[in-house]
């Protein structure tokens, strides 16, 4: 019986990757005998596929600097329901195969891109991109680690202008920097083969890991023949739109492709457009928000709850935030500092009520212990800029009394000297006065 | 008792006259009598018991759940029920239980009715005698009958009297003998090639195939998916009806049952049959039908007419390549339903080892888990479990199946052969589309054949040459029924059948109903096996207007 969830699932990533949505799409059978394969074959749909000729679109960084970035498309040539096997567990120790069959049977949507990408970093942009339209569409969390995504690699190299050559097909990747160097490895090792007068064999192989290149799986063994049959069970499957949707249709019997794509959320890349028209943010920013599961959320929360520019929020989760999490290898969700928190920190920034290095300070503190206030922190460690004026006024006046020469040099039209003189007053007030303000005040006292 | 229909035993019952636990008891003492026809895979004596028990309370609360409460069913053993094992008379599912009812047996069972027990068949069933099954052959009961044994005594023998006991037909011959045995009244059968109302004809039944996508297949253990449909034996056209009213409907568990649910129906009486047209298709009158079946034949058309019906003749002109085609596709479907028995799930495994019941299970396939000695690797495991658990029948067909479907046979016979099947589905069409209401043709080519002349030909000649007036039907996916007639020169049951509309099986019983009527068939005579020697049936069904000769 076919599940109603998976053919929505399949119509939503469909209609998120540019496909032509079949309104008629066949199951077939496709059978071979193994362990973790119960019933001796496969229901899935090789006739006639759900979804056909789509595409998707990732962006590469092209040479070192981060802001040039240059969008590649990848076709999709069909996207298909079937059922998953069984999971096959070797122990090699006890030289025995454990089968798990809990999952064989689940309803599985399988991507199939054509060859267009051509580097293992192609292919691993293009599989972060794919996940996360999964992710915002909810299909699937894709999370190649646990298995919710699987990715096979089929690699071939050829000259250009001659036809593509003989493919290896590539599995057992579990993440996408994996597939990236397995890719480049398979990649140097056909090159490898071919100029030295060998031939690349069809053959099925598996990353290894620790050598860092692929193997020969044993368990394949030249082609089969999978004898497909139709799958007598279940009748073409038979989607419609509010054009052809008979009347008096009982909704729950009948999927209307119109009604899923005027329900489809978001996409990644609707949403990067969103936050530079939204929050003026740069391009590569508005990628590296979304690249971490999350962060998104986490910088609109803070967005919400503070007056800071949004460019000061970017530039504060994406470098110190990011920057600590990373450091301590935590995901945004195990982040002890909390979205309120760091607005209220920025709130602080902005009112310049204390300076950007006494913030940084405080962050420190803050992601060190929890339950702290940045406002509580500031005062515990004193931190608060120097708000009188006056004091201020005085101090900038007994430094430009006590260092002539510097004064002399400011005169003089040394660009540099100032700044000598304003780490002289912030040291003089121990770092408790705005460098901006410091500035304004010497100028004003300096200029004649 | 035994011998009323299912009707009056239900009225029986709930007026008192005797009560589930009673009738229950008494099929089991004549399942027991009737041991040797081996029509019983398994009793299900306790659960039976059990369900009589609960059925009683109901009667005396006043609570029936309607015509089949309390009455005795037996189901064919290819039909999952849950808590007794079910085998389809293969040594591959040897001690298999399933965990679950199918749909039409939970259906039965909701209705109160008490299951006497799983009934034999041929292996997986395949074949046309019930003859090919790992617990032996059924015999038709009809051996046993005052009718036959009277006949052969005018031919001299110098033989024991059992050797030469008759086939059932198949492959639901266990449900047909069972039913013709009076050990039941009612039972599941099902039917891909005739295999319903084949045996229903030799055993003098009712034998009942729906249109396919009226009754849910989820539990009937497949044969052929597009194809398979359950059957209904019973001893009267009414009874089929009452239990197919029960029986159809949607199933979410089955994609390929029709969509609207069905209630119950009480069949209609037909008085008239002038506004009737009787199809007799020219294609079935086979060189190799027996000069019997074809007077008994003649004079239903006959029949038909006298009453002011029209009875023209009708052509099928892609019959002749039915058979062909219908093995093509039959063994195709079959080496795929059959790949899931590699000996691991379903039980057939070391006997040292914890029988597996169900799939979802963490399974040590370790080298050391097979009933064989073979420790090489998995795929000669399958093969060496596969080759003991099937009979030659299955194997055969799983390596014909296979072998049309590989990639360079598929359009030629696969492919070419699913076109056929739409000519021949058309000509069916075509026949009804011109007014037609029913099609009148034999159900088997002559009575049924002793055992040992039987057996002379392998199973697939025999499936070739008794499907032949069956198997197109189920191509088609039409109704049909297979009504008993009149006795043969021999003392047999002969059966002709009727092909309906699809969906209209109501309509198609209607005018069976009407025809069991007219030919007043025979009620068989075991006046050895019943209690005290009471008839069976109260009144003596002497022939008045019947077909005899």
């Amino acid at each position: 019986v076919l599940n109603r969830r998976c053919v929505e699932a399949a119509v939503m990533t469909g209609l998120a990757l540019n496909c032509r949505i079949n309104k008629k799409s066949l199951f077939d059978r496709k059978h071979y005998f193994y362990a973790d394969l119960p019933a001796g074959y496969q229901i899935t749909q090789q006739r006639l596929p759900i979804a056909v000729n789509g595409s998707l679109a990732y962006s590469v960084c092209v040479g070192k600097k981060p802001s040039r970035v240059i969008t590649k498309t990848v076709r999709i040539k069909q996207i298909q329901l079937e059922q998953d096997s069984g999971k096959s567990l070797h122990d090699e120790l006890r030289s025995q195969t454990l089968i798990d069959l809990n999952r064989a049977g689940v309803g599985l949507l399988e991507v199939v891109l054509e060859p267009d990408m051509s580097c293992g970093e192609e292919a691993a942009t293009a599989v972060r991109e794919l996940q996360l339209i999964l992710q915002a569409l909810g299909t699937s969390r894709a999370n190649m680690a646990e298995g919710q995504l699987r990715v096979d690699a089929n690699v071939s190299v050829h000259h250009p202008g001659e036809p593509l050559g003989v493919r290896t097909e590539v599995k057992n990747l579990n993440s996408a920097k994996f597939l990236a160097k397995a890719i480049d490895s398979e990649i140097e090792r056909q090159i490898h083969e071919l100029e030295n007068g060998r031939e690349i064999l069809n053959e099925t192989r598996s990353f290894d890991y620790k050598l860092g290149c692929t193997m020969p799986m044993r368990d394949k063994e030249g082609k089969q023949d999978y004898r497909f049959m139709p799958e007598p069970n279940l009748p073409p499957l038979l989607l419609y739109d509010t054009e052809s949707l008979p009347p008096g249709a009982d909704p729950q019997q009948v999927i209307n492709i119109d009604w899923i794509r005027e329900r489809l959320p978001e996409l990644p890349s609707e949403t990067r457009e969103r936050l530079i028209q939204q929050y003026g943010i740069l391009p590569e920013h508005s990628f590296a928000l979304l690249n971490e599961v999350g962060l998104l959320e986490f910088f609109q929360n803070v967005i919400k709850e503070t007056r800071a520019e949004p460019k000061k929020v970017t530039s504060w989760v994406l470098n110190i935030f990011l920057g600590f999490l990373k450091q301590q290898n935590l995901a945004v969700n195990e982040s002890p500092v909390t979205p309120s928190a760091l607005a209220e920190l920025l709130n602080l920034l902005d009112r310049k009520a204390i300076s950007s290095t006494a913030a940084k300070q405080v962050f420190e503190e803050l992601w060190r212990s929890e339950g702290k206030t940045p406002s509580q922190i500031v005062s515990e460690k004193q931190l608060e800029l120097m708000q009188d004026q006056e004091a201020l006024e005085r101090a900038c006046h007994t430094v430009m009394e006590g260092h002539p020469q510097v004064v002399m040099d400011v005169k003089r039209g040394n660009p540099r000297a100032i700044n000598k003189l304003i780490g002289l007053v912030r040291k003089a007030t121990l770092s408790r006065a705005d460098p901006t303000a410091i500035k304004e005040i010497l100028e004003r006292k300096l200029s004649p | 008792m035994l011998g009323r229909t299912l009707r009056e035993v239900s009225a029986a019952l709930k007026q008192g006259q005797i009560t589930p636990t009673e009738l229950c008891q008494k099929c089991l003492s004549l399942i027991k009598k009737t041991k040797f026809l081996n029509a019983y895979i398994t009793v299900s004596e306790e659960v039976a018991l059990k369900q009589a028990e609960e059925s009683e309370k109901r009667y005396k609360k006043g609570r029936s759940l309607g015509d089949l409460d309390g009455i005795p069913i037996a189901v064919k053993d290819n039909f999952s029920t849950s808590g007794i094992e079910t085998t389809c008379a293969s040594n591959m599912l040897k001690g298999y239980v399933p965990p679950y009812n199918a749909t039409v047996v939970q259906k039965l069972l909701d209705q109160g009715a008490v299951l006497m027990g799983k009934t034999n068949l041929d292996e997986f069933a395949m074949g046309s005698g019930s003859t090919d099954g790992a617990f032996g052959p059924v015999k038709n009961p009809w051996s046993y009958s005052k009718q036959y044994r009277e006949k052969r005594k005018q031919k001299p023998h110098g033989e024991k009297e059992d050797s030469d006991w008759l086939i059932t037909g198949g492959s639901s011959g266990g449900s047909a003998a069972a039913v013709a045995a009076f050990t039941c009244f009612a039972a599941l059968g099902s039917d891909t090639g005739g295999s319903t109302r084949n045996p229903a004809a030799h055993c003098g039944v009712v034998g009942f195939k729906p249109s396919y996508g009226l009754v849910s297949r989820h539990g009937l253990i497949p044969l052929v998916n597009s194809m398979d449909v359950p059957g209904i034996l019973t001893r009267c056209v009414d009874d089929a009806a009452i239990v197919l009213g029960m029986l159809a409907g949607h199933d979410p568990k089955d994609s390929t049952t029709i969509q609207d649910p069905v209630k119950p129906f009480t069949l209609p009486t037909l008085t008239d049959v002038s506004k009737l047209c009787i199809g007799i298709p020219k294609e079935y009158l086979a060189p190799e039908l027996s000069g019997e079946v074809r007077s008994f034949w003649s004079k239903a058309a006959n029949l038909f007419e006298s009453e002011g019906a029209k009875v023209i003749e009708v052509s099928l002109p892609h019959t002749s390549y039915s058979i062909v085609c219908y093995h093509v596709l039959c063994t195709s479907e079959v080496a795929s339903n059959m790949a899931r028995f590699d000996g691991l799930e379903y039980v057939l495994g070391d006997k040292e080892e914890e029988p597996l019941r169900t799939v979802s299970q963490n399974v040590n396939i370790g080298q050391k888990c097979h009933r064989c000695d073979i420790n090489v690797s998995t795929e000669a495991m399958y093969a060496a479990t596969r080759r003991e658990g099937f009979n030659d029948v299955v194997r055969g067909r799983i390596l014909a199946g296979n072998f049309f479907l590989l990639k360079e046979n598929y359009e030629n016979y696969f492919i070419k052969a699913q076109k056929v099947r739409r000519l021949i589905a058309n000509d069916f069409v075509k026949v009804f589309n011109s007014g037609v209401d029913v099609l009148l043709t034999p159900t088997t080519l002559r009575g049924a054949a002793p055992y040992l002349e039987f057996i002379k030909e392998d199973n697939r000649t025999r499936s070739a040459e008794d499907d032949i007036f069956t198997q197109a039907v189920n191509m088609a996916g039409l109704p049909a029924v297979s009504v008993p007639v009149a006795l043969s020169n021999l003392g047999l049951p002969i059966g002709l059948q009727f092909i309906g509309r699809a969906f209209c099986d109501q309509q198609l019983l209607k005018i069976a109903k009407w025809f069991e009527k007219q030919v007043q068939f025979p009620v068989i005579q075991l006046q050895e096996l019943m209690d005290d020697g009471s008839s069976i049936s109260e009144i003596e069904k002497l022939a008045s207007v019947s077909l005899k000769h």
